[in-house]
């Protein structure tokens, strides 16, 4: 169940989307995060940073739109808080990382670097929810590109940025990244979204758009993973809308390495558990002995 | 310590308009649960997928989870067509709840739905005092036999009028704190409601010096401290501020610390 995913050695192909496990201890007590592939944590700036006023989430049919802004502990915080538990679990840790210009989030990654127990970051270049950074770089290839690049510079750990799924053409992006030096590449983020309330005729997010996660997106994430792994150099690790291990695999057939749950976890803790379990199911069911044979084997 | 469990529906009774008693068979869980803790429900029949509803609970017997829920949305109707037998994933119990040992005259302030954590904490407090339930009719006033069972005063407010006396719950709640103010007694505050309730009791907890512990009422996504979707600008004993998780560093905080 090995899989590579650009340098981070995963034991199996199963991690969990950022900003939906927390920093792995708040879930510990429920899932037993050892048997994770990886653990991908919330997105982190150089500094602390509030995030955005409430409501920050409201559900919707097959989903929820969420606007949690980014809140974190910053670079120190997080290495001093949530490192240590990390570190305990054996289990690689992928840091979800962003900024407002290419020089924090160089800056990020390179005191990410020194932490001990950090076995990659991704690029979070998609974010709908802060008015600066996240989706600004995201949809610009060249803003891409120039990005990936000082953000290479700057580490040797594996690189993996998160493309935004809002765009005409996911290629593009993907050849822009592994371009400029990304070891992998993480998709799909949220969907920017809108809900209003027509009682009051205001929106129900206290920042007015969010991102759709969920199985709503499911299917629009297979598309972008099926497109990027038809120009992808690198390995894929693909999230959006996985609630059991059909939706995973689907994403692995489609060209993934490696596959992350996202919105399930706030429903079923143990969905990357079954999703596991159902993808060990599945390899044996159809006689393949490694992720690798099910990656991007559509016919 | 927390955990996912799955429940059995032993039955549900209804109370007042709207307003159900739901019984669940939730062992391992039940047991271990403190007042003003929560539980955090996955609502069958809302599936593929839908985020799970928090409710407080209402009390436990042995293995026996009770929770006291309003029918408002989607969740709670649902809920409503549950019957015995029925499995239901809830994860619990979770949050902090409110402390056993007060320093003072427990003065307990319910609005709605928020006697429920009140109700299970009546029965643990050494010492009985006086409860006051407030709700806009009289439908939403619960739970009074179930406190003067426990041998406390309960006092009601409606704002219609329907029961008890007409107004706020604030009105009696003022005569209590001075009537403890004359007989040289510290109350402490217990109270769960709407934010405008809270703020009030809170306000009345520092103007009167005592402690007030206030159950906040936050839409949660994750329950569990992982989505950040719950939070509330705090105040640390120092006036330094930080940014906690409901679900995780409360629902019960000291009025002090709140942040409005
Ligand atoms: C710690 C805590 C304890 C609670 N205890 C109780 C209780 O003992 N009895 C009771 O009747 N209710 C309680 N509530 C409120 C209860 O969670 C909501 O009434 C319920 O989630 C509504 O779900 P719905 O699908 O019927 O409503 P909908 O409006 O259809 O729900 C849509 C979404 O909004 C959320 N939501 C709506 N209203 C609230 C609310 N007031 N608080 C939190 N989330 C909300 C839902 O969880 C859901 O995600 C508690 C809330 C919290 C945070
Ligand atoms: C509450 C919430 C918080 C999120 N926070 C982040 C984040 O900090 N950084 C990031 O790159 N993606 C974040 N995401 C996006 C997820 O990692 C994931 O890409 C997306 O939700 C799609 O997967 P899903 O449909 O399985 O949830 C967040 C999603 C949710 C629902
Ligand atoms: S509900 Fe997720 S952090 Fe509180």
């Amino acid at each position: 169940m090995r899989v590579d995913l650009g340098g981070i050695r995963m034991k199996n192909p199963v991690t969990v989307a950022s900003g939906t496990f927390g920093y792995g201890a708040e879930y510990a007590k429920l899932v037993d995060v050892t048997r994770l592939g990886a653990i991908t944590v919330k997105g982190i700036r150089l500094q602390p940073w509030p995030g955005n006023p409430l409501p920050r989430h409201v559900e919707v049919p097959g989903g929820m739109v969420n606007a949690i802004g980014l809140q974190g502990p910053g670079v120190e915080g997080f290495a001093r808080d949530y490192m240590p538990f990390l570190r305990t679990t054996g289990v690689p840790v992928i840091v979800n990382i962003w900024g407002t210009s290419e020089e924090e989030y160089a800056e990020v990654a390179r005191r990410l670097s020194e932490v001990e127990g950090v076995s990659g970051l991704e690029l979070n270049i998609s974010c709908p929810n802060v008015k600066e950074g996240g989706n600004a770089f995201g949809t610009d290839p060249r803003a891409v590109a120039s990005l990936v690049a000082a953000v290479r510079r700057a580490t040797r750990l594996p690189l993996m940025p998160k493309l935004a799924p809002n765009v005409p053409d996911i290629k593009l992006f993907v050849r822009a990244a592994q371009e400029a030096g990304a070891d992998a590449l993480a998709l799909i983020n949220t969907l920017p979204a809108m809900v209003i309330d027509i009682e009051t005729r205001r929106p129900v997010l206290a920042n007015k758009v969010g991102g759709l996660s969920g199985p709503a997106i499911h299917p629009v994430a297979v598309k972008l993973v099926w497109e990027a792994a038809q120009v992808a150099r690198v390995p894929l690790l693909a999230m959006g809308g996985i609630v059991g291990p059909e939706e995973a695999i689907e994403f692995l057939i489609a060209g993934a390495s490696a596959v992350a749950v996202g919105t399930a976890n706030f429903i079923d803790p143990t969905t990357s558990l079954r999703v596991l379990e159902g993808i060990e199911a599945y390899l044996r069911r159809h006689g393949m002995n490694a992720v690798a044979a099910l990656t991007g084997s559509l016919l | 310590m927390m955990k996912d469990v799955t429940c059995r529906v032993i039955g549900q009774t209804p109370l007042t308009a709207g307003y159900w008693a739901l019984d669940m068979e939730a062992p391992g869980l039940a047991e271990a649960a403190q007042p003003g803790q929560f539980v955090h429900v996955r609502v069958p029949g809302l599936e593929p997928i839908a985020l799970r509803r928090p409710f407080s609970i209402f009390g436990t017997e042995g293995t026996t989870l009770k929770l006291l829920y309003k029918t408002v949305g989607r969740g709670t109707s649902q809920m409503n067509r549950l019957v015995p037998g029925d499995p239901v994933q809830v994860i619990g119990p979770l949050g902090n709840g409110f402390p056993l040992e007060p320093r003072g005259e427990p003065l307990l302030v319910a609005g709605g739905y928020g006697v429920a954590p009140l109700a299970f904490l009546a029965g643990r407090l050494p010492t009985k005092g006086v409860v006051l339930i407030g709700g806009r009719s009289a439908d939403d006033v619960l739970a009074v036999t179930a406190f003067e069972r426990l041998g406390w005063t309960v006092r009601v407010a409606t704002e219609d009028g329907s029961l008890g006396e007409t107004g706020l719950v604030t009105v009696p709640l003022d005569r209590e704190l001075a009537r403890l103010h004359e007989a040289g007694a510290t109350p402490e505050l217990f109270s769960c409601g709407p934010d405008g309730l809270l703020r009030a009791v809170g306000e009345r907890a520092i103007q009167a010096g005592c402690r007030g512990w206030l159950s906040l009422d936050k839409h949660m996504v994750c329950g569990v401290g992982a989505c950040l979707a719950c939070v509330q600008r705090l105040r640390r004993e120092d006036g330094t501020e930080w940014i906690g998780r409901v679900c995780r560093d409360g629902p019960v905080f000291e009025a002090r610390e709140i942040v409005w």
